[in-house]
């Protein structure tokens, strides 16, 4: 079994953290885990992506050109990777900003208005968050108590951004299952 | 304290510190600056010192410097920086100073790109600077892989009294893997009284330690160079290592390949072995000294027709594989370099048009 799962947006959208928590969660249920970022001349507000691998081998190649998830948090992004998705996976559409669709029927794609839900809940930085509580409750890839605990480790120094990071998760749930 | 999940740049830098050294000099270069970021920090609360030079040749004499003096010491760097850095690794290995070199490698040449690349294969493993030398060279495919290298290098450095080099490739300083961290290696250079210029009150002996690098006297240089050379001898005969992988099946095609590109590989492998095809892999582990005797074996099995290098670079471990194979089987190449990893279903086009 293996799942790979990209996220990709913006430059400063989150998208590496999104990915990182997945990964934690992941590697804290006892998986196989790799998370590979897009490195090159980034800049404030160029394109972001990571790829997170989730295996129960060890994890062969690192460069994935397939992957079977993608969590889209711009128009950019899902123009130039829903076409990689693999038949059969889940295509997430970030809809406070993105107007189109994939145009594959050949996947589950999804659509949740993130950056109004993190609005909402008093903080538009949280969106990355609500995104990745809507597609790990939509995914099943991983228990979401394990994500739970997975942001809490990554914002331990940071505690104060613990409760608001734990609604995005729970909203971002809500949002995928209806 | 159980896994970790970590980048491989930030974990070189953990595990040169469980490793007892204190001291890092460095300039920084994509793709490995996180390694100085890291070691920014952590350094000082292991009462280490991070010192940025002015250029990578000049960090490359404080490396020599620190290691005369009996410090454990490394640095990272990427491509271009450690063409820079040779200058001083040559002097080091004639002078017989123990360090560690990290190179992450890019694309190249000159500047090249900054993604990953195994473009500096020969460079590394044929003596990277000028004169007659060679490093300890490692190879990690993994970030575990490459923790448990780093940490192996400083008492390897020291053993020989010789630079080591971990070379990696942008992936593996980028990408985040769960680590389990060794414990620490708590005993300090053993051997550093015999040769360190650490001050005449640490040790009893009258003899003065001397480091240098020049012989005027063309039969002292010969002598110099044999005793360097029996060193390198040394390092083949006892440092040698390499996986094996899937050669208890009977394969026709032998592929060598490290770092990076054998985990490609090992994916292509897996995928023609659901076809029914079995392709065997050495995946060198030290590239210096270079396993040519596992190659050799695994390459002359009655059942394998043909060997091929895989590689992130333009033909430059296949040079290695021939050396051993020694045209007792047909050896080729495959590969790109540019920063675009191969992918798997490449190799596999590859491996079947080559059946």
């Amino acid at each position: 079994m293996q799942s790979e799962v990209q996220f990709a947006g913006f430059g400063g959208q989150g998208i590496m953290l999104s990915g990182k928590i997945l990964a934690q969660a992941a590697m804290e249920e006892g998986f196989e885990v790799v998370w590979i970022p897009s490195y090159g001349p980034e800049m404030r507000g160029g394109t972001a992506y990571c790829t997170v691998v989730i295996g129960d081998q060890p994890i062969g190649s690192p460069i994935i050109r397939n992957p079977q998830h993608l969590v889209a948090m711009n128009r950019p992004s899902l123009e130039k990777f829903a076409p990689m998705v693999r038949p059969g996976g889940i295509i997430f559409i970030n809809s406070s900003i993105i107007s189109i669709s994939s145009q594959r029927s050949d996947v589950d794609e999804f659509t949740v208005p993130v950056i109004d839900i993190a609005k909402s809940i008093g903080n538009v930085k949280a969106a990355n968050i609500v995104a990745l509580g809507a597609f790990v409750a939509r995914s099943g890839i991983l228990n979401m108590a394990s994500v739970e605990a997975s942001v809490k480790f990554e914002f331990a120094k940071k505690e104060k951004f613990i409760p608001l990071n734990l609604k995005a998760l729970a909203e971002g749930a809500k949002a995928a299952q209806k | 304290m159980g896994k970790v999940l970590m980048k491989g740049n930030e974990a070189i830098g953990e595990a040169a510190i469980r490793a007892g050294c204190l001291n890092y000099f460095a300039y920084p270069i994509t793709p490995q600056s996180e390694v100085a970021e890291y070691l920014t920090h952590r350094l000082p609360e292991e009462g280490g010192v991070f010192l940025q030079g002015e250029s990578e040749v000049a960090v490359s004499y404080m490396i020599f410097g620190a290691a005369a003096a009996g410090a454990r010491v490394f640095t990272t760097s990427s491509s271009p920086g450690i063409s820079l850095m040779s200058e001083g690794i040559s002097y080091i290995a004639s002078a017989q100073c123990p360090a560690v070199f990290v190179n992450i490698m890019r694309g190249g040449p000159g500047l090249g790109g900054i993604l990953p690349s195994q473009a500096d294969y020969l460079q590394a493993t044929k003596g990277i600077g000028h004169g007659d030398f060679r490093m300890l060279v490692m190879a990690p495919a993994s970030v575990q892989e490459a923790v448990e290298m780093t940490m192996a290098a400083f008492p390897l450095a020291e053993k020989y009294r010789n630079p080591v080099m971990i070379l990696g490739d942008g992936l593996i300083g980028q990408m985040m893997e769960p680590v389990d961290f060794p414990e620490h290696l708590k005993t300090p250079p053993s051997n550093k009284n015999a040769w360190a210029t650490n001050g005449m009150d640490t040790r009893q002996s009258e003899a003065r330690n001397l480091v240098k690098s020049l012989y005027l006297d063309p039969e002292q240089l010969n002598q110099h160079n044999l005793m360097l050379k029996a060193k390198y001898e040394q390092m083949e005969a006892e440092e040698v290592k390499a996986e094996a992988y899937n050669v208890d099946k009977d394969y026709k095609i032998l592929i060598v390949s490290y770092g990076t590109m054998s985990r490609v590989c090992k994916t292509a492998i897996m995928q023609l072995k659901q076809e029914g095809l079995e392709i065997g892999l050495i995946r060198p582990q030290t590239l210096f000294p270079f396993p040519g005797e596992m190659v050799l074996q695994a390459a002359t099995k009655d059942s394998c027709q043909a060997v091929v290098s895989i590689e992130m670079s333009m033909g430059q471990l296949v040079e290695d594989v021939e050396r051993y194979v020694k045209g007792q089987r047909p050896v080729s190449w495959f590969g790109k370099c540019g920063g675009e990893v191969p992918t798997p279903e490449e190799i596999i086009d590859h491996i079947k048009a080559m059946l």
